[in-house]
């Protein structure tokens, strides 16, 4: 879109309020662009599906994935690659070598953070661990406590980066394991409220970390009609996330879904399917020099 | 590019007035991208991957057995011999260890006909086989029944009209599906006895609405995934023999 149209269609937008008195302050305007990619559940899929796939006949791969990467990169270096979870398991490539080649891909193409999901422990806790020094890039997560696990300290409850001097914060959730994955896997790794959780990470990265952007690896699920908790729930029960790109229920959005969190600003929920067979996109641009004190999301589909 | 969907939001962030710089969000764009052919392949990525995926070829073509018959799931009434093919192996190859841990032998194996993923052609079977018609990775567990759950579970078998493979098991129903005769080694199903049943994770948890396997008298896992169990099998077999047979038949 160009920006001639976007400031025609945000001066439609009955919910923008005016910006009156912003006049008086003289910072050079100046624009920023951050761009995040993201994939969930790529379960292994190394090579690009074969022709008789059905509907994902010809799609994904990491090679060609790479390429998309590099290019996108090379039009804008302020880009941050993230996965959220589920990273093994789904093609004899993790039953032959544990995840070693998922891991080491994900290296190669310099993946800024990932989170985990409950198959990243298919190979027992023990099996993720013996995988990590094959990982170039942290792991993020929050709400589940290794304290005596032997992944005690192996990973990270939020990571910041600092792109063309925004401060993106980026911190994970994982899924309850229980019931899902067998303990003997899991072992005494402690599932932690992943509402609670959030809501502690996103006012340390916005208030302490001072981020301009915090972002939530999400490996619960994008939305259940029973009680459990999932991404639409967990972006209108908290109040300082700005996207959450999610995984887990395998859920192909063709589009963020715009939520409204527990302040009535908006949070942006993605999830891109499965398997690598698209790539997310989600593009901020940010104007310096300006303060505002309305929120207002245009959607022009 | 190609199937590309773009929305355009237009945010306005609040921001705090103690900030010095202030850093106004003003446009989020968010689209997906389809991962296609019209992408070329990373040749970095490509070459890495290689050397990988020419061993695991080789590993999962090696000929672990041979097949002399075309197996499908599609031939049979209330059997079919891919089905017994699995639930005779399950049996075969887990019934020692099962009664080496705990000195119980397995009763019985049931499987379900939806998880049978794909038929064996005529040829070579190897590990790829073994992928194919079982891609998910789920493990034999051993649940004890009472006799009234195993009733319930004939009662499941005669209105799925479906061949769910079984193993050690014999059942006679008639023409319209009702079970007329069911023993195991040679013993009618006794409401007093309990019947340790061979059957995968999926089903114990309530796959395939089979109920009758919740709350088990007792619940043993295996460590023994069930294409391990069939990559065992065929290791040791040299030509596949399962035919359709009389295990589970309408007369």
């Amino acid at each position: 879109m160009k920006r001639r149209d976007f400031i025609q269609n945000t001066a439609a937008a009955t919910a923008l309020v005016s910006l009156g008195g912003l006049s008086a302050l003289s910072f050079k305007p100046e624009r920023q662009q951050i761009t995040i990619l993201h994939t969930n559940d790529v379960h292994s899929h190394i090579e690009a599906f074969g022709a008789d796939a059905g509907r994902n006949a010809n799609l994904g791969g990491v090679a060609r994935r790479a390429t998309l990467v590099e290019k996108i990169r090379r039009e804008n270096p302020n880009t941050l690659l993230l996965d959220a979870g589920d990273i093994f398991q789904g093609t004899p490539y993790f039953n032959f070598y544990g995840g070693e080649l998922e891991f080491k891909l994900m290296s190669m193409l310099k993946y800024d953070a990932a989170t985990l999901g409950n198959h990243d422990f298919d190979n027992g806790i023990d099996g993720l661990y013996a995988q990590l020094p094959h990982a170039e890039f942290p792991f993020v997560i929050s709400n589940y406590d290794f304290s005596n696990t032997i992944m005690d300290g192996k990973t990270d409850k939020f990571r910041t980066f600092t792109k063309d001097g925004i401060k993106i914060g980026v911190f994970g959730v994982g899924i309850e394991l229980q019931g899902l994955v067998s303990n003997k896997l899991y072992k005494e790794t402690e599932y932690l409220d992943p509402i609670e959780i959030a809501t502690d990470m996103s006012r340390i990265l916005k208030e302490e970390e001072n981020c301009d952007l915090v972002i939530c690896l999400s490996h619960l699920g994008y939305k259940y009609s029973s009680q459990k908790i999932g991404d639409i729930k967990l972006a209108r029960a908290t109040e300082n996330i700005d996207l959450i790109i999610g995984g887990h229920t395998h859920t192909f959005l063709d589009k963020p879904t715009v939520e409204t969190n527990k302040v009535g600003n908006h949070v942006l929920v993605n999830q891109v399917g499965c398997y690598g067979v698209y790539l997310g996109r989600v593009d901020f641009f940010f104007q310096n020099g300006k303060k505002s004190s309305a929120d207002g999301v245009k959607l022009a589909v | 590019m190609k199937n590309l969907t773009t929305i355009i939001c237009a945010s306005v962030l609040l921001l705090s007035s103690c900030k010095t710089e202030f850093k106004h969000l003003e446009q989020v764009d968010g689209k997906r991208i389809s991962v296609d052919s019209s992408i070329e392949e990373d040749s970095e990525i490509t070459e890495f991957i290689a050397p990988y995926k020419q061993h695991l070829n080789e590993t999962l073509d090696s000929p672990l057995s041979y097949n002399p018959s075309f197996l499908s799931k599609r031939d049979g009434d209330l059997n079919t011999a891919i089905g017994n093919l699995m639930a005779d192996a399950l049996m075969e190859q887990v019934n020692p260890i099962f009664r080496k841990n705990t000195g119980n032998s397995i009763d019985m194996v049931l499987l379900n006909h939806g998880g049978i993923r794909a038929e064996i052609p005529v040829g070579n079977v190897s590990t790829r086989t073994a992928y194919q018609i079982m891609p998910f990775e789920n493990e034999v567990v051993i649940a004890e029944l009472k006799g009234e759950k195993m009733l319930e579970m004939l009662d499941y078998l005669s209105k799925a009209k479906t061949a769910h493979p079984v193993s050690g098991i014999k059942i006679i129903a008639d023409g319209s599906y009702m079970i007329k005769n069911a023993t195991i080694k040679q013993q009618q199903i006794s409401r007093d006895s309990t019947y340790f049943v061979a059957t995968s994770d999926y089903l114990v948890g309530g796959g395939d609405n089979m109920k009758f396997f919740a709350d088990p008298v007792s619940i043993h896992s295996s460590d023994y995934k069930i294409r391990n169990v069939m990559i065992d099998y065929f290791r040791k077999t040299d030509t596949i023999r399962s035919v359709i047979d009389d295990r589970y038949i309408r007369q």
